[in-house]
């Protein structure tokens, strides 16, 4: 049963595995972790799949900087609900390294939380089945906000002027 | 002062619905107590010894006299008749029933208020001077800034879940009466090279268990940078500030890690890569908010002498409780919550609303709380000083005490607070019964007597002239004093006489310390400066030289 997910705001069956997943499949697209990517570049690049790449909270946005355009999805970890540095992270690649690619939160995601990580640049979301329902509905808890956004994926145009 | 627009009023109303869910949530077991503290507490809400507490915004301790009025409301319908004003010029209420804290929010709403960030790792409310616009040495009024720095902190995506609490206090007058040098970032307006208004920006002060006066991270930031540039200081701390222990995950532990001068360069570097994308202060923005805190329609007046001829009562009250206005023929009022019997900083329903009758009377319908815990009428005109006296008076609201021995600032306590280790109000109790002559404690000149019932340092104890913190001693109540702290624009940290001391004995160990103040005085020299200038060790000789008699 493959997980499902938000992205873009729609609830949507996620192709992408972690390495654990993946079983032997040559075509799937690969979330690595960052130690993973770092150990064994060359191959990875070489084996031609679409790749990501999952940043823990203490992991620097610059430590993948070189790299990049290789990713078609960046995913920062959120260990538990006190964790924040990944509305740091998403933002640093959204509004400094330009990343247009798919940005992910993972790990402890819950609804509450989901407005200010879109307007930080997340656009996909992974969370407790259950979730996803409310999830959807989160996403608009507010109609309006005090900060210019990164979330023109979503077409929210929320700011005062 | 500024009023809400249909932003304002949209995103607080939309506040009080997500809440209400996140409340409904909790009591239908969908979200764990873990889950619900962390949203609660970014809305003010503890879950407190006896019961929850509330704690209210009020930004930068401005108050209009129907907000007051609704606070009184508020305070009989859902709590049991008073609020107590905070440090940080915020209220809290300290028995709201859980079920019901989403209408208190929804009663806040209508009149533009809100408990948003009062608590958690977010920014907090942000503080300033409580004679802001009234003083005669300020450089410009910082309150459409802190309005701007309120807004653009409301919310702010990046920063609500910041490795620990964060609080900004903005000053525009060469005294500093918001703190802002023990606070994780001050902003002080200032002049430039150039002389254009701008900033100068400090950070990592704080108190609590590792008390630090801040440092200067940039001595000019001109005015349209200061969103950036916070947003730069505010992005280092969050990515690199310690998360993993609770008791190093200020700011300030990660600028003194660092040193002052790393932390610089990082922040620096932070704002110049990412200052072109982030949010700039634009004019008419800066000139919309400005237009909120022009000055009232002040009459036209001279100075007068209110004080001259009448009782020794009301003089003593005028000179005191009242202080100096840059309008001629008018005078900023202290309505002081340190009666002798009452907890420092609490007040009644029935007080607040007839202080919200007494600022549509007397002060163009505006109050100010302080970050001592008193209130402040900013704007009443001379002449009728004595008739406020009178009603105030009767009201128990005219102690004539500020700025001296008895104004203390206090916090909650173990009669409250479930971190506390010790109490304060019993303390400040025992104090007033100590010192209740008058002519003693105007003898004894400005005087500050900080007082917290544990290393949180709610009280600010490490700031006062004289400090107290509640120790906790197998189970018993002691009280460290320290002297010499300060928290002014030549903020200083207090030093500890020696070892702690019983409840009953506080009072006496006082008066110790203050008999060496008065015999060592020079003319004209405040408590502070006579500490400053002789050290702790008379001090400390004399409160230890003999046991205290029970």
């Amino acid at each position: 049963m493959p997980r499902r997910l938000l992205r873009d705001g729609l609830i949507v069956h996620d192709e992408w595995f972690y390495r654990a997943e993946a079983q032997d499949d040559p075509a799937a697209a690969l979330i690595l972790t960052l130690a993973e990517w770092q150990s064994g570049r060359d191959a990875w690049i070489a084996r031609g799949g679409r790749l990501g790449v999952e940043l823990a909270p203490a992991h620097r946005v610059e430590q993948l900087a070189a790299d990049l355009p290789l990713f078609s999805l960046i995913a920062c970890s959120f260990p538990g609900p006190s964790e924040g540095r990944g509305y740091s992270q998403a933002r640093l690649l959204r509004e400094y390294w330009k990343f247009s690619g798919e940005l992910r939160a993972t790990g402890h995601v819950r609804s509450d939380q989901l407005f200010f990580m879109a307007r930080c640049g997340f656009n996909s979301f992974e969370m407790a089945d259950a979730d996803l329902q409310d999830a959807y509905t989160a996403l608009s808890t507010f109609s309006r906000a005090y900060q210019p956004s990164n979330d023109a994926g979503l077409a929210l145009k929320l700011r005062r002027r | 002062m500024y009023r809400y627009d249909a932003v304002d009023k949209t995103l607080v109303t939309e506040r009080v619905a997500q809440f209400r869910d996140q409340t409904r949530r909790f009591l239908a077991g969908e979200l764990s107590e873990d889950e619900f503290r962390h949203l609660r507490l970014r809305n003010g809400l503890y879950i407190q010894r006896h019961a929850p507490m509330l704690r209210v915004a009020i930004p930068y301790g401005l108050l209009s006299s129907a907000q007051l009025r609704a606070l009184g409301g508020i305070a009989r319908r859902y709590d049991r008749g008073y609020g107590h004003f905070t440090t940080r010029q915020n209220i809290q209420y300290n028995w709201p029933k859980l079920e019901e804290v989403p209408d208190i929010l929804a009663e806040l709403a209508k009149v533009e208020m809100h408990s948003i960030q009062t608590s958690g790792n977010c920014i907090r409310n942000t503080t300033s001077d409580h004679l802001a616009g009234v003083t005669p040495d300020e450089l410009e009024d910082p309150r459409p800034w802190c309005e701007l720095i309120r807004q653009w902190s409301t919310f702010h995506p990046e920063f609500t879940y910041l490795p620990r609490k964060f609080k900004i206090a903005v000053t525009g007058a060469a005294q500093d009466r918001a703190a802002s040098l023990v606070h994780d970032v001050g902003v002080h307006i200032v002049r430039g090279p150039g002389g254009d208004l701008g900033f100068e920006i400090l950070a990592g002060g704080g108190l609590g268990r590792t008390p630090i006066i801040g440092q200067v991270v940039r001595e000019f930031l001109p005015r349209e940078h200061l969103l950036t540039y916070l947003e730069a200081v505010l992005r280092v701390y969050n990515l690199e500030g310690r998360r993993d222990n609770i008791h190093k995950a200020r700011i300030k532990i990660l600028v003194r890690s660092l040193g002052i001068e790393e932390f610089r360069r990082r922040v620096e570097a932070e704002w110049e890569r990412t200052r072109s994308s982030g949010p700039r202060v634009d004019d008419a923005e800066i000139a919309r908010l400005r237009s909120f805190f022009n000055p009232p329609a002040y009459r036209r007046l001279t100075d007068t002498e209110p004080a001259a001829g009448k009782s020794t009562a009301f003089r003593a009250w005028y000179r005191y409780n009242t202080t100096a206005h840059k309008v001629a023929g008018y005078r900023a009022v202290y309505v002081s919550l340190k009666k002798p019997d009452v907890p420092p900083g609490d007040v009644t329903d029935t007080q607040m609303e007839l202080l919200a009758d007494l600022a549509d009377r007397y002060s163009f319908g505006e109050v100010r709380v302080t970050h001592t815990q008193n209130l402040l009428l900013a704007d009443v005109e001379q002449e009728q000083t004595f008739e406020l006296w009178q009603t105030l008076e009767r009201a128990g609201l005219a102690t004539p005490n500020i700025g001296t021995l008895t104004d203390m600032i206090c916090c909650p306590g173990l009669d409250f607070c479930s971190l506390a280790n010790a109490g304060s109000i019993d303390v400040a109790k025992l104090i007033n019964e100590r010192f209740d002559d008058y002519d003693y404690i105007y003898d004894l000149g400005e005087l500050e007597v900080k007082m917290s019932g544990c290393m949180n340092a709610c009280g600010h104890h490490h700031v006062g002239h004289i400090g107290i913190l509640g120790v906790d001693k197998s189970g018993e109540e002691w009280y460290q004093i320290t002297i010499g702290g300060a928290a002014g624009a030549d903020a200083s940290l207090g030093s500890v006489i020696g070892p702690s001391v019983a409840k009953t004995d506080v009072p006496e160990t006082i008066a110790r310390l203050l008999e060496v103040y008065v015999e060592q005085r020079r003319p004209d020299e405040r408590f502070l400066d006579t500490v400053r200038r002789l050290g702790v060790r008379p001090f400390k000789e004399r409160a230890y030289a003999a046991p205290v008699a029970a």
